[in-house]
């Protein structure tokens, strides 16, 4: 394929500079887009007033609800300088206006964390709306940090894998059809700009981080073009990091890999549906969806969630969801924020609690509510500030 | 091969925009968060900077500070006096700029500006203060008090002013002799900012209405900037209206009908006029609160700027204005708690109405109030 052995760069200048006029009186989609594009290269902290960020809340299904409520809980009592901006997006509202709504609310904020929103998969004209809100905010990137927990009893030890996942093309672009009747054709798309893209950042956050390798995830022993683009562009960019290993491995042998030796990974970087699937191997073999947070960043947004993207329908308004995953969710988008600090006390409390015993919830083997698990994380949090202020509290009030 | 890395690092420059360079920054380790630094927090103790000003400012600090005290409320004051009438006493710029980008909260007086210019600096202190934080954003609360009657009643609108550009450049020169030139600057990032400030406010305050004030009749070029971008910025905000509005109009109307203003966004010398035009409506300089925004930094001060050094030593000033502006930074930090308490307190006082200081009518001192104050806590 002559397109693949010539990689051509498609990144267009920007189509706008700042002074330009703007479009007076069309309101289209893409010019809303631009137009806040805008906001964000000239200032991109565009809602931070006085140390007070405005992040989109979205609580989504299931137990999404529950999760949220508890991050703005643990936050209030860490005193994180964040102001939610709340909006539902929940199968209950589910026309394009409210999608819209939700859309324009993090492109305003530039920064979202959120629930899962269930796909309904019986009705073929029915477009996820989590895949819908990824591609158009152009989210390239989903990362799933997968590190045990001292204390959480799981089949293998000492795991800290990164699973880094491109997350707007491959198998999620939608395109299926059926050519004759009985036969259907999905197609999966790969591109030498995006699998640049990824395996570009899958790279810079293995340095950031001090990781010594990286693995790619392919199947291009099938997919000789396609799979064989994207270990192409790894390949190529990996030549710029001379620091870092660079594998590669497909993606059956992997997932064997992962389930008998999984310590052997460090940073994984894959296409979409592959990403999709070793993720939650990866986080089944840390302690299950309740313990894993995710992000998912782009060019100019970055939405933060559970690291499965499960709805938790079944145990939704019992109490017993495991809050860990949500709240690391939540120590990640403080990090993204700049708020280090409050990251670091939260995750130290959310860690220390979820490893006692008597505070694990039913998925790990405990018996705890989340109620109580949050109450003890708060405990936890409250205690470690006391410590610290205590004594000039008393001193200068007595 | 060389080609090649050359094309990816030109398009690595491209990919690795900012959201991702920021993160990739700032994601530490895991197991390296551990928090060592204390943080802010609401059993904690925090520190907060403040500025007394001139005229009666140090009156009304000592208000804050006694209700302060009386109420239990985990903040630590650190006090900077800078002024521009009084040279000697006063700390430098560098000291009150570098105090309040630590503390990244204020609590202010207002410093009084002489209209002769001393030195040969145009800037006002005020305002080398502003843009030494870049604080943009200004807000005046004008919300009517419960008890305290004035012409118009059950006010509740807020005024939005950019602070940093406009008439207030202080770029000012004589071209030929007998002519001067002052120039008014507006620019596309300010104007977005502050826009997208304004909708952010109302969004957070459940506010419907944005009312953008300008003269884009006269000023074509330069209001009419304005008034593009918060077009612009409005798009963003579906469930938000956006009204535009003359200035001169706009003053009509807030002394006839003032009850039709929710948010109102403005340039810098129409803010001016309009806050202290406004704060008349509800009792005057000592009883509206006001804040200033940069990104990281916010300032709680007096609402309509008077320093009122006439009331200097005579125990007059009215400290509602600066009790309700050290509630709002209460909340502005987490502690939404004393912040009730405080404002609760103010309320309670006014409402009953029979401590008043001599702006509202009454004969009461300032300590009167602020003991009064205290015994409703």
């Amino acid at each position: 394929m002559a397109s693949a052995g010539k990689i051509r760069l498609l990144h267009k200048l920007p189509t706008r500079r700042l002074f330009a006029k703007a479009s007076k009186n069309s309101v289209s989609a893409s010019s809303v887009c631009q137009q806040n594009n805008q906001l964000h290269t000239s200032q991109p902290l565009a809602s931070l007033y006085g140390g007070r960020h405005t992040v989109t809340f979205m609580p989504g299904d299931g137990v999404g609800p529950e999760l949220m409520g508890h991050i703005k809980e643990v936050f209030r009592f860490a005193g994180a300088p964040v102001d939610f901006e709340e909006i539902d997006f929940s199968s209950n509202n589910s026309t394009d206006a409210d999608m819209d709504n939700a859309m324009l609310a993090i492109k305003r904020n530039g920064i979202a964390i959120k629930g899962n929103r269930e796909t309904n998969f019986d009705t073929p004209g029915f477009k996820s709306r989590n895949v819908q809100l990824r591609t158009e905010l152009d989210l390239f990137a989903n990362v799933l940090w997968c590190k045990s927990i001292d204390g959480v009893k799981t089949r293998h030890d000492n795991i800290d894998i990164i699973i880094i996942r491109e997350n707007t093309e491959g198998e999620y672009k939608n395109l299926e059809h059926e050519n004759v009747s009985g036969v259907v054709e999905s197609l999966k798309i790969i591109t030498a700009d995006a699998s640049r893209r990824i395996a570009k950042y899958a790279f810079d956050f293995a340095t950031k981080h001090g990781r010594k390798k990286v693995t790619a995830i392919h199947k291009a022993n099938i997919m000789k073009l396609g799979d064989g683009l994207f270990l192409k562009c790894c390949k190529e960019v990996s030549e710029l990091y001379p620091d870092i290993q660079y594998d590669s491995m497909i993606v059956d042998n992997c997932s064997m890999q992962l389930v008998s030796k999984p310590q052997q990974f460090d940073v994984m970087v894959m296409p979409n549906l592959y990403g999709n699937i070793i993720s939650n191997i990866g986080a089944g073999l840390v302690g299950g969806p309740g313990v894993v947070p995710g992000m998912n960043v782009g060019t100019d947004y970055a939405v933060f969630e559970s690291g499965c993207r499960n709805t938790g329908k079944h145990i939704a308004g019992k109490n017993i969801a495991n809050p860990t995953g949500m709240l690391l969710a939540g120590v990640d988008l403080l990090v993204y924020l700049g708020l280090e600090q409050h990251a670091g006390l939260i995750q130290d409390s959310v860690i220390n609690t979820i490893s006692q015993k008597e505070y694990q919830t039913p998925d790990l083997g405990g018996q705890a509510t989340s109620t109580e698990v949050v109450q003890a994380i708060i405990d936890d949090i409250k205690f470690k500030t006391q410590e610290r202020y205590g004594n000039k509290y008393k001193k200068s009030h007595s | 091969m060389a080609s090649v890395a050359r094309e990816i690092l030109r398009s690595s420059k491209k990919l690795c925009s900012y959201a991702v360079r920021r993160q990739l920054h700032l994601q530490p380790a895991r197991a390296a968060l551990a928090s060592s630094e204390p943080v802010s927090k609401p059993e904690g103790h925090q520190t907060v900077t403040m500025v007394p000003g001139d005229g009666v400012g140090p009156e009304l600090m000592a208000s804050v500070r006694e209700v302060f005290t009386a109420a239990g409320v985990p903040v630590d004051f650190e006090e900077v006096f800078v002024s521009e009438v009084q040279p000697a006493q006063s700390a430098s710029l560098e000291t009150v700029v570098e105090s309040l980008r630590r503390n990244g909260v204020g609590l202010k007086g207002i410093i009084a500006t002489p209209s002769q210019m001393s030195g040969g600096i145009l800037q006002t202190l005020n305002m080398q203060m502003r843009n030494h934080l870049d604080l943009y954003a200004n807000v005046v609360l004008i919300k009517s008090l419960p008890g305290y009657k004035t012409r118009h009643n059950n006010l509740d609108f807020v005024i939005i002013r950019e602070q940093t550009e406009g008439e207030y450049s202080a770029l000012e020169h004589e071209s030929v002799p007998g002519v001067v030139e002052s120039l008014k600057i507006i620019t596309r990032k300010n104007s977005m900012r502050i826009a997208k400030f304004a909708f952010d406010y109302a969004t957070k305050h459940n506010r419907k209405t944005v009312t953008a004030v300008h003269k884009a009749n006269i000023m074509k070029l330069a209001d009419g900037l304005f008034l593009e971008c918060c077009r612009d910025v409005a798009k963003l905000y579906p469930k938000i209206k956006l009204e535009t509005m003359i200035i001169d109009n706009c003053c009509m109307q807030l002394v006839s009908n003032p009850h039709q203003f929710d948010v109102m966004v403005m340039p810098n010398l129409y803010g001016n006029i309009v806050d202290n035009l406004a704060a008349g409506l509800i009792g005057g300089a000592g009883v509206t609160p006001g804040e200033s925004y940069s990104n990281n930094v916010a300032i709680f001060e007096p609402g309509a700027r008077h320093p009122f050094a006439e009331g200097l030593g005579k125990n007059i000033a009215n400290p509602t204005g600066i009790l309700m502006c050290a509630a709002n930074m209460l909340r502005h930090m987490n502690l939404s708690f004393y912040a009730k308490v405080v404002e609760e307190a103010v309320g309670k006082t006014i409402k009953s109405g029979k401590v008043r200081t001599p702006d509202m009518g009454g004969y009461s001192t300032n300590s009167d109030l602020t003991n009064m104050i205290i015994r409703n806590l």
